[in-house]
């Protein structure tokens, strides 16, 4: 294995409260030095002049669809498009077909994930089938090594197996992703309540469906001792609610995606099916609570939910569309806007991007600590560039930010030492 | 309504008035439309739009095709994206849907170049209803701007009363709304001019009372405890009329649910102009056809 060396690159490592002009030293597939000055010697160059040299990224929270609904999305192409987006590590959702419920389908998970372009950890379902009623196979799929539970697509509307499954997982040291839906609320509703689901006459889901569940989840979780991981928060509400519980020592964690900070519901007008996702697009003033939540701390990660679906699931009625975009290649440009926009420092942003999400799934990653494994993300914060979803590695096209600039974009992606995508 | 202009709203209608004259003669047809292709796409029942777009057609001796739902091929599986591809290649002049998905006339303009016209989609809206009860009351009191009008019941669920409102805003009209707290849109503050869920407080003083049918298979335990405190509290009975204006006009999309939201006696009242809106729905539908496919000025001959 060559060696790299990453020279005159801003190093930002926030586990180790580094930031500043350093030169990176990459050895047998693991940081080896960072100093001031690494003298070239033979070994392969990256100028990182103008760039910032970070920790991979890690995004906890994506739907890789393999197996069952390969035409979506593969493990491969998954990979392909983490790559390209920048991230090093990634988690990937259970609701496969068959659910990812026990260890032969966390094994064949696994299989594939050897030959991808990252690191892929599947997330164990919560409950057999997703049904929300018996616990799945924790302890086999803990012992093969998934990464965390989640019925992630379905909440887990029953508390007393919720209580269950994390009293059972805490065993394994597994946090449990809840996907927080009141179903019996929000009822299938396909974008926000509010203004834009009464102009279009269409159901929409309120956001007090997310916030009761949130509410429910922190009170099991203090009671339980247990930690608790809320996926794509996307209401003011749930800010509060998880700030609150972070206050007093409750062991919750929450994620924001990229699309719940950056548009909002007007984006579902003209019935763009681009637009809708669980949980829905919200309101200008969720935009703004989630990005305070993000600046201060009440929100731990960016994951983008990468949800990749075929054009022939998307191009129906609305009411009748798939869920989700994928968000694996816009990601780091989206969330670029928050430094830009002096909501984060760079060094928070990289945070929230590695260490952070590889402490919630309790991966060693995130760090570029001497003796790491060398998983770098190379930034060019000033890259502007347009989103194509033509040219997107994913299968998936369906994203409502096609024709969007953005400035800020990964230019090398490192694996264990070895580029797996440059641009 | 939303696209439509004030100015559009009254073109509409004076075109209808024409339109309507045609339908009063002995012969009941002009060759307007002669050689015009108007396929009148249904994916969800319907009776009343459907014969009166298609009456419609016909006066104008446009060739009028329809379709329904249960015998499409969406029944067998293809995708309405390639059932409406399909359409479209056999060159039709204008489609004319009803879906009960909102958005699908929409979604269907930015697939295929021919004209679509909305029938009614889902929860969003129902313009050519909307502009048979412009027609209507404005034939009846001779002006639409300056008139108050209650609009009663199910408004959450009601494409009428949504193109209703918007458009009678439009125009210059005030609009009540009034139902069961749990029949309202979250933002009925901002699409109404008054919300009430007193039914007398919206007979009071209207000009126009628009009574909605309530679907109450699908709205009883939830939407409202039972039928009967439903037509208790909302229900439109001679005693509530007697708190109405003498000249005020009833208004009802149809079906009638007879005796729930509104009793027989009111629906065959004095106010009722019920039957006009289904004669008028045919003269509104015969000037859209003819606005839209651009029929030319033989329409007096």
């Amino acid at each position: 294995m060559t060696d790299l060396l990453i020279k005159n690159g801003r190093v930002i490592d926030p586990a180790n409260g580094v930031d500043g002009q350093f030169d990176l030293l990459i050895e047998k597939g693991k940081i080896s030095a960072v100093k001031k000055k690494i003298s070239d010697g033979s070994r392969k160059i990256i100028d990182a002049k103008g760039k910032w040299v970070a920790p991979g990224l890690i995004d906890i929270h994506t739907h890789f669809r393999e197996p069952g609904y390969e035409y979506k999305e593969t493990i491969e192409t998954g990979a392909r498009s983490a790559a390209v987006g920048g991230f090093t590590s990634v988690a990937c959702m259970a609701n496969t077909n068959p659910v990812n419920d026990c260890g032969s389908v966390t094994e064949f998970i696994l299989d594939k994930a050897k030959s991808a372009l990252v690191n892929v950890h599947p997330i164990g379902a919560v409950t057999r089938g997703l049904k929300g009623e018996a616990l799945a196979d924790i302890g086999e799929m803990a012992q093969l090594g998934v990464a965390a539970l989640s019925d992630d697509g379905k909440c887990i509307m029953n508390g007393s197996v919720l209580r269950a499954a994390m009293q059972y997982a805490s065993m394994f040291g597994l946090t449990i992703m809840e996907h927080a839906d009141d179903s019996a609320i929000s009822q299938n509703g396909s974008l926000n309540e509010g203004e834009v689901s009464s102009d279009l006459g269409l159901t929409g889901a309120p956001a007090i469906a997310e916030d009761v569940i949130t509410a429910r989840d922190i009170s099991i979780a203090e009671y339980c001792k247990a930690p608790i991981h809320l996926c794509h928060v996307s209401t003011a509400g749930c800010v509060q609610l998880i700030r609150h519980a972070k206050d007093r020592g409750v062991k919750v964690t929450a994620e924001a995606a990229p699309h719940h900070f950056s548009i909002t519901e007007d984006a579902c007008r003209g019935y763009n099916t681009n637009a809708k996702m669980a949980p829905p697009l919200r309101t200008d003033s969720d935009v703004t609570a989630i990005i305070e939540g993000l600046s201060d701390g009440a929100i731990d990660c960016i994951a983008s939910d990468h949800a990749p679906h075929s054009l022939f699931e998307k191009e129906v009625e609305f009411d009748n569309a798939a869920f989700g975009i994928v968000g694996l290649e816009t990601s780091l440009g989206l969330s670029m806007a928050l430094v830009h926009g002096g909501h984060m420092t760079p060094a928070k942003l990289i945070e929230a991007m590695s260490y952070k999400p590889a402490g919630i799934i309790g991966i060693d990653r995130g760090t570029l600590k001497p003796g790491a494994v060398a998983d770098v993300t190379i930034i060019d914060p000033g890259l502007e560039w347009t989103v194509d979803p033509s040219k997107f590695k994913s299968k998936g096209r369906n994203t409502p930010f096609a024709g969007r600039e953005l400035k800020g974009k990964a230019v090398y992606t490192i694996v264990k030492g070895k580029v797996v995508s440059k641009c | 309504m939303t696209d439509l202009s004030s100015s559009d709203i009254g073109q509409i209608i004076e075109t209808a008035k024409v339109m309507k004259a045609i339908s009063e003669r002995d012969v009941k047809k002009t060759p307007t439309l002669r050689g015009r292709t108007v396929i009148n796409f249904f994916t969800e029942p319907s009776t009343r739009t459907r014969t009166s777009f298609e009456i419609a057609g016909k006066r104008l001796s446009a060739d009028v095709i329809n379709i329904s739902a249960a015998g499409s091929s969406l029944s067998k599986g293809e995708s309405l994206k390639d059932m409406v591809y399909n359409l479209d290649a056999m060159k039709p002049d204008m489609l004319v849907v009803r879906s009960g998905f909102a958005g699908v006339p929409s979604m269907m303009t930015e697939w295929i170049e021919c004209p679509v016209v909305n029938a009614g989609d889902g929860r969003h809206e129902h313009p050519s209803q909307c502009l048979l009860d412009l027609m209507t009351i404005q034939e009846k009191k001779e002006r639409l701007e300056g008139l108050k009008v209650s609009i009663i019941g199910d408004i959450l669920n009601s494409r009428v009363a949504k193109s209703n409102m918007i458009a009678m805003r439009k125009v210059g009209m005030s609009v009540t709304a009034c139902g069961p707290a749990t029949l309202l849109p979250v933002n009925i503050e901002k699409i109404a001019d008054k919300v009430t869920s007193s039914l007398d407080e919206a007979v009071d003083g209207a000009d126009v009372i628009m009574a909605l049918r309530v679907q109450t298979e699908r709205l009883e335990r939830i939407g409202f405890p039972n039928v009967r405190e439903y037509s208790k509290l909302f229900g439109l009975g001679l005693e509530r009329m007697k708190k109405a204006k003498k000249e005020a006009l009833v208004l009802h999309p149809g079906p009638i649910n007879q005796g729930v939201e509104i009793s027989p006696e009111v629906a065959e009242g004095p106010w009722s102009v019920i039957l006009d809106q289904v004669t008028n729905g045919v003269a509104v539908r015969m000037a859209i056809l003819y606005l839209l496919l651009g029929g030319g000025l033989q329409i007096n001959d």
